[in-house]
């Protein structure tokens, strides 16, 4: 019991961390971005070049998959999306360009890093063991705790920063924001360079567990889409609590449903639909219209 | 006079003015006579293939659109062209049952199931409906695996081809097996249905019905509030759409003679949606352009080898910036009609 506790909390800070990018940008400037997979994909091959090739520490590693994503996010905003969204007639026209993006990286990190899974050596050896009871290796603990530490750092960031308030704004009413003498052109482009630079963090932050392959980045996006309906789209906590549901559902489902076959995500879907449709916007999300 | 534009496109639209009339016929021309004559003359049969795909992905393409009609973002498609064709590989290998009998069944089986599924998720709007609906991808690809009739992911295969298609002893189908040239045949079979399909969806869009679902796409509230059955409506389209999607994967079980869990997966379900996009979604013929466009394009560019998706993609996102409102708005007159 133990044990499936301790997974799902793990599993769930780095999901809520994905989840909390994704959210960022949604509730920003009302784009599903789809490339969110492709770029924790390209994050976590940033820090695999860094750290594996080049030799450096991991910490390096992880802050250039941060700036790398950070620059690549801002770039996206200020020549794709921004004259997309300016031009185009309907919102619903920059998912097509999401989703453009999203292949588009699929191909630079196909050319760039090839189609072999990587992944690098153990940042931390050992296994931490209470009792036979909970098992978790160090390296683990370590990932999970750094992903609490940047959600906490995060949280506090949106509250009390200038650019966090500025951003708080924006989500909630872009043309009073701007009334009120915000930048709003500025402030997108900060927020959905920061959201790219979370999607790379826990790419960078993975990489040392799971490894990283080209492939992981479509199921990667619809993990995070799953997060972001429970929780509510456009809301931090609701990203957070939704990140830390999936992760408990997915270790929870994962023990008890073993003898079924590969039966888990069937029943989170399943489940899910339901939820949806007695509570369309999600546990947190504010309700239309 | 603001009553008088809104109206003026669809008036013209309804009546078939000669130029119209001859825009068609050409049509029929290029795709029944002009097409199969090109390829015996330059010899390149493996575009029958490649047609054929885009027949019949735009078949499937323009029930995405539909549900664009009425305001939602289908993300869905996949799904339901993956059941219909469980259904019609199901049918044919299990029961016997003729392919010709199959592919309505489909159809049907595919409107059904999403009005069970649309009650549910068609009050969802926006982006909510657009994510649960590529989730819906994704279940129906993890129910075709856990399900013992699919088969797990050995799939289904060695499917026979279609059978013959006679009334009253009077044959309007030969066996297709028996044919000298079975792809010429997959050809004008996938280009009939997608000529029916899109006359079929030219026609809803022209009548009643789609008048109520321009109004559903612009204000859902102030048409209920007219005494528009909103409820109804978005389901009765949800389920049009559904039924192209299943009719969709039973054609691709007759032409690929077998059906995996992965033949149609959440890539799927996004290009639908990105050939409707392209197109423009303002227009009934855009999910044909948008597949054909896209389709053939990724064919042709099969010669670039490693650089294929980098160049599709970029052509894609260039296409985005250039015309953001799908490549028939060139045909828009100048600050025109919506």
């Amino acid at each position: 019991m133990e044990q499936i506790l301790a997974n799902g909390l793990y599993l769930g800070a780095q999901y809520a961390l994905i989840a909390l990018g994704l959210t960022l940008i949604f509730s920003l400037m009302n784009v599903l971005n789809f490339a969110h997979g492709q770029m924790y994909v390209f994050g976590g091959f940033v820090t695999y070049t860094v750290v594996a090739q080049f030799g450096l520490p991991f910490i390096v590693g992880l802050i250039a998959s941060a700036v790398v994503l950070a620059v690549m996010g801002a770039l996206i905003e200020k020549f794709l999306f921004r004259p997309v969204i300016r031009r185009s007639k309907r919102d619903e026209s920059t998912m097509l360009l999401a989703a453009g993006i999203a292949f588009f990286l699929d191909a630079v990190i196909l050319l760039l890093f090839g189609e072999k899974q990587r992944g690098v050596p153990k940042i931390v050896n050992g296994v931490f063991n209470w009792d036979m009871r909970l098992i978790m290796p160090y390296d683990r603990i370590l990932i999970a705790a750094l992903a609490v530490g940047l959600i906490v750092g995060f949280i506090l960031f949106m509250q009390y920063s200038r650019t966090g308030r500025a951003m708080r704004a924006l989500a909630q009413d872009r043309m009073a924001a701007q009334l009120m003498g915000v930048d709003v052109d500025r402030y997108s482009m900060i927020g959905f360079a920061m959201g790219a630079m979370l999607a790379g963090l826990v790419g960078g932050l993975l990489v040392t567990i799971t490894g990283i392959n080209l492939g992981m980045g479509g199921p990667t996006s619809i993990k995070a889409f799953l997060m972001i309906m429970i929780g509510g789209a456009g809301v931090i906590s609701g990203a957070i609590a939704g990140g830390f549901i999936l992760g408990m559902m997915e270790s929870v489902g994962l023990t008890l449903l073993a003898a079924y076959g590969d039966v888990t995500y069937l029943m989170i879907f399943i489940t899910l639909m339901i939820f949806l449709a007695i509570r369309p916007q999600g546990l947190m999300g504010k309700p239309w219209g | 006079m603001t009553d008088q534009t809104q109206a003026a496109p669809v008036a013209e639209s309804r009546v078939l003015s000669t130029p119209r009339l001859l825009g068609i016929g050409v049509f029929l021309l290029v795709v029944f006579v002009l097409v199969p004559v090109f390829i015996s003359l330059s010899g390149r049969w493996d575009f029958y293939y490649t047609l054929t795909s885009v027949a019949l992905l735009s078949v499937a393409a323009a029930g995405v659109w539909l549900t664009f009609y009425i305001g939602r973002i289908n993300i869905g498609q996949g799904a339901y062209a993956l059941m219909g064709g469980y259904v019609s590989a199901v049918l044919m290998t299990q029961y016997g049952v003729s392919f010709w009998l199959t592919l309505p069944l489909a159809g049907i089986f595919c409107a059904v199931v999403s009005v069970g599924i649309g009650l549910p998720i068609l009050r969802l709007r926006g982006v909510y409906f657009a994510m649960v609906t590529l989730v819906l991808t994704e279940v129906a690809r993890l129910t075709a695996l856990a399900l013992p009739i699919t088969n797990g992911a050995k799939g289904i295969t060695s499917i026979p081809l279609p059978g013959e298609l006679s009334i009253f002893g009077l044959t309007i189908i030969p066996d297709f097996a028996t044919l000298a040239n079975p792809k010429l045949a997959f050809y004008l079979m996938a280009a009939l249905l997608m000529v029916l399909t899109y006359l079929v969806l030219w026609r809803i869009v022209n009548s009643r019905l789609g008048h109520l679902c321009r109004s559903l796409q612009q204000n859902e509230e102030l048409s209920a509030s007219i005494g528009v059955n909103t409820a109804m409506l978005r389901v009765l389209a949800y389920a049009i759409s559904s039924f192209f999607g299943g009719l969709a994967g039973a054609i691709f079980v007759a032409i690929s003679q077998s059906i995996y869990p992965s033949s149609f997966v959440v890539q799927d379900s996004v290009n639908f949606m990105l050939y409707c996009f392209l197109g423009g979604l303002g227009y009934v013929f855009g999910p044909m352009l948008g597949t054909l466009l896209l389709y053939f394009g990724w064919d042709l560019l099969s010669i670039a080898k490693q650089y294929q998706l980098l160049i599709y993609s970029g052509a894609l996102i260039a296409l985005m910036l250039i015309l953001p409102n799908g490549v028939l708005s060139l045909l828009d007159k100048k600050g025109g009609s919506k």
